[in-house]
């Protein structure tokens, strides 16, 4: 189910639509190629489907018609639940906010998904699960923090321990769906720094959704989605 | 495994929701439980109230009135036995022994009953309970009474009291036959069933109380205390009654205690007598149980006497049949109880659910499937049924062991500490499968949910 091939793309969309009710479609993108290793900042004005994308890349959501292929695997072929496997074992995901499980301390949020799917378990390639949390988190500042309750830590500790969370057991594609938008200034950069370094060591592709225009001249490529999607409402 | 440490822990991250719910389920299950253990209980001491007696013999009349009136001392009987009837049938081959039950006296508002010894002897309670005495022995003269355990408590009788009779069932002061004092010479210990409140004699005690109100000069032995208040003998002046007759007090007709001293009141109760060969029915027991039935038949057509011979388990059974409707109201109470409890617990899930939206479309962006998402949330709505159950139970059984002896004193009701019956099992069940389900649906509803949203938990 997982096999990907190693000299595919991350991501590739060829003349790939998808509507929420028929009719009415919200994305239309005739093709797209993100290569491996890239950093993308991909923004556009609400409204031109970024969040849709997100969930049609992660998996969740089914193409109306076109293709999506993460890693070489086509998602159209795939179920609902080999698409949430391949998601547990290839993709790394952090949100805006609110990206903790409340009741489990931040050792146990980062090691959720290398517990919760075997495949990205054995991608840690036989290091313990303690020690494996130990390098991420001191990959991203935080390994002072293993211990911690989810309740003492700052918004940018969340952040970063959402970040090495997406980034234990190294998978290849990592979606950051506007992960800065709650820290300052300052905090942003220092965010970001971490988490291309992360990134690099891990091998991982980085597809970064921001409004903010202002961190842009620190990623590889730029995607517009409101050039991209000919369906944009705006 | 995973799933069940997610649930231990987010069940314990909401701690006071968590106990709350488990509370309210408990509370339900206590409810229904207990309510089973009462209703076991209510019919086991209705049951329970007479044993070791094959027949019970009146005169032709219905057969719960035969049942209620020489049992329970509810209402009269419909007329009276010939003691000769009795002692007729005590010579039948299958009959062991007989013990007559003369009704129709009080004393202070407990009924006076005249018997034999036979009576406490072969007389059983609940599982085998004998009738024993706390103090004393069997009344043996006609002077002699023999007490409940009520009512030695609430008239503080001890063994020497003095007691005096009255005739009719209301205690109104009027022709008290205190001609003919009476001495408690036993109390009997508690067996939580009518005996409790009823005062024996024996039958000579009875007949010798009238004899002292139609003979006067009788009474020259009686103490000088009492014999100022000793109504005129009127020989003659009461014919027969049925004792049956008794608890209605001619109302009105009865002046008050001090107008005892006119010889007129024993001239306004014409019907004031006890038959002296007259009893209102009479206890039979079997030599061989088997033929309770055919003697039952044989003493319905006897020729001499109209008698209703009922056997008491039957009779019991029946009257069980007509009052036990109350149970089925008591268990529609517990099942809307639950009904509340279940509920409520799936309010409490469901608005939890509603705050851990974020945390589903974490587990799903982390790659959980339906089955994870489920798991966990069918494992905390049933843990929450089950752990509900297990204290509700106990509950159950703590509240039994310790108000077992305070609502067998209150209520004379004994609810016996047994092993749950299949009723409450199958309660259990119920209550732990609807737990379960009940996860079901914010579990689809969460995966649906997160579906729907995407990954995104701004929706």
């Amino acid at each position: 189910m997982s096999v990907t091939s190693a000299s595919a793309p991350a991501v590739e969309l060829s003349q790939l639509r998808f509507a929420y009710r028929t009719g009415r479609e919200v994305l239309s993108i005739d093709h797209l190629v993100i290569a491996r290793g890239e950093t993308v900042f991909l923004h556009g004005p609400s409204g031109s489907g970024k969040t849709t994308l997100l969930g049609l890349l992660a998996g969740v959501l089914q193409a109306s018609s076109g293709n999506i292929r993460v890693l070489g695997q086509d998602f159209s072929t795939m179920s609902i639940g080999a698409r949430d496997a391949f998601r547990a074992r290839h993709l790394g995901y952090v949100f805006q906010m609110f990206n903790l499980i409340p009741y489990l301390s931040v050792r146990d949020n980062i090691l959720l998904p290398v517990r919760l799917d075997a495949g990205r378990r054995a991608r840690l390639k036989g290091v313990s699960l303690n020690v494996a949390a130990q390098q991420v988190a001191s990959q991203l500042d935080i390994a002072a923090l293993l211990d911690a309750p989810i309740g003492e830590l700052s918004v940018g500790q969340q952040q970063r321990v959402a970040a090495a969370r997406a980034l234990i057991g190294s998978p290849e594609v990592v979606i950051a769906d506007e992960p800065t938008s709650a820290l300052d200034t300052d905090r942003r950069e220092q965010f970001l720094q971490l988490l291309f370094a992360s990134c690099a060591s891990a091998g991982a592709t980085l597809l970064f959704v921001s409004h903010d225009h202002t961190l842009m001249p620190l990623f590889s490529r730029v995607v517009s989605l409101g050039d991209i999607n000919r369906a944009a409402a705006c | 495994m995973l799933v069940v440490r997610l649930a231990l822990k987010s069940l314990r991250s909401r701690l006071l929701t968590t106990m709350l719910t488990i509370l309210s389920i408990a509370l339900s299950v206590t409810l229904l439980v207990g309510i089973e253990h009462v209703r076991a209980g209510v019919r086991e001491s209705f049951a329970g109230t007479i044993r070791g007696v094959d027949l019970i013999v009146g005169a032709r009349g219905g057969t719960l009135q035969v049942l209620l009136s020489s049992v329970f001392g509810i209402g009269s009987p419909a007329g009276s036995v010939k003691l000769s009837t009795m002692k007729r049938w005590a010579a039948h081959p299958a009959v062991k022994w007989v013990a007559p039950y003369s009704l129709g006296d009080s004393h202070r508002g407990f009924r006076v009953v005249g018997t034999t010894p036979t009576f406490f002897e072969r007389y059983r309670f609940r599982n085998n309970g004998e009738i024993t005495f706390a103090s004393g022995r069997v009344a043996q003269s006609d002077t002699e009474v023999v007490v409940g355990s009520d009512v030695a408590e609430q008239l503080k009788y001890t063994v020497g009291a003095p007691v005096v009779v009255t005739h009719g069932l209301q205690d109104i002061g009027t022709s008290n036959h205190e001609a003919h004092p009476f001495v408690v010479v036993g109390v009997l210990a508690r067996t939580f069933t009518p005996i409790d409140r009823s005062v024996y004699v024996t039958l000579e005690g009875i007949e010798a109380m009238h004899d002292g109100e139609e003979f006067a000069p009788a009474v020259a032995a009686a103490p000088p205390t009492m014999s100022g208040v000793t109504p005129p003998a009127m020989p003659g002046a009461a014919p027969p009654v049925m004792p049956g007759a008794a608890p209605p007090v001619m109302p009105g007709a009865e002046p008050p205690p001090v107008a005892a001293l006119v010889p007129a009141p024993a001239v306004n109760e014409p019907e004031h007598d006890h038959g002296d060969d007259q009893i209102s029915s009479f206890f039979v027991g079997t030599k061989n149980r088997f033929e309770a039935l055919m003697l039952q038949r044989e003493m319905n057509t006897d020729l001499v006497e109209p008698l209703t011979a009922v056997i008491p388990g039957v009779a019991l059974g029946e009257l069980w049949q007509n009052i036990g409707s109350a149970e089925v109201g008591l268990r529609v109470v517990a099942i809307f109880a639950v009904a509340i409890g279940l509920t409520g617990m799936l309010v409490s899930l469901y608005s939890s659910l509603e705050a851990r939206r974020r945390e589903m479309a974490i587990f799903r962006a982390i790659g959980a499937g339906p089955r994870t998402i489920i798991s966990l949330l069918v494992l905390e709505s049933s843990l929450l049924a089950f752990l509900g159950c297990v204290l509700g139970v106990a509950m159950v059984y703590g509240g039994l062991a310790l108000a077992q002896g305070p609502i067998e004193q209150r209520f004379g009701l004994h609810l016996a500490i047994r092993p749950l019956g299949s009723t409450e099992y199958l309660y259990l069940a119920v209550v732990l499968g609807a737990g379960t389900l009940i996860g079901f649906v914010p579990a689809w509803k969460a995966y649906r949910t997160s579906l729907v949203d995407g990954l995104s938990p701004r929706a």
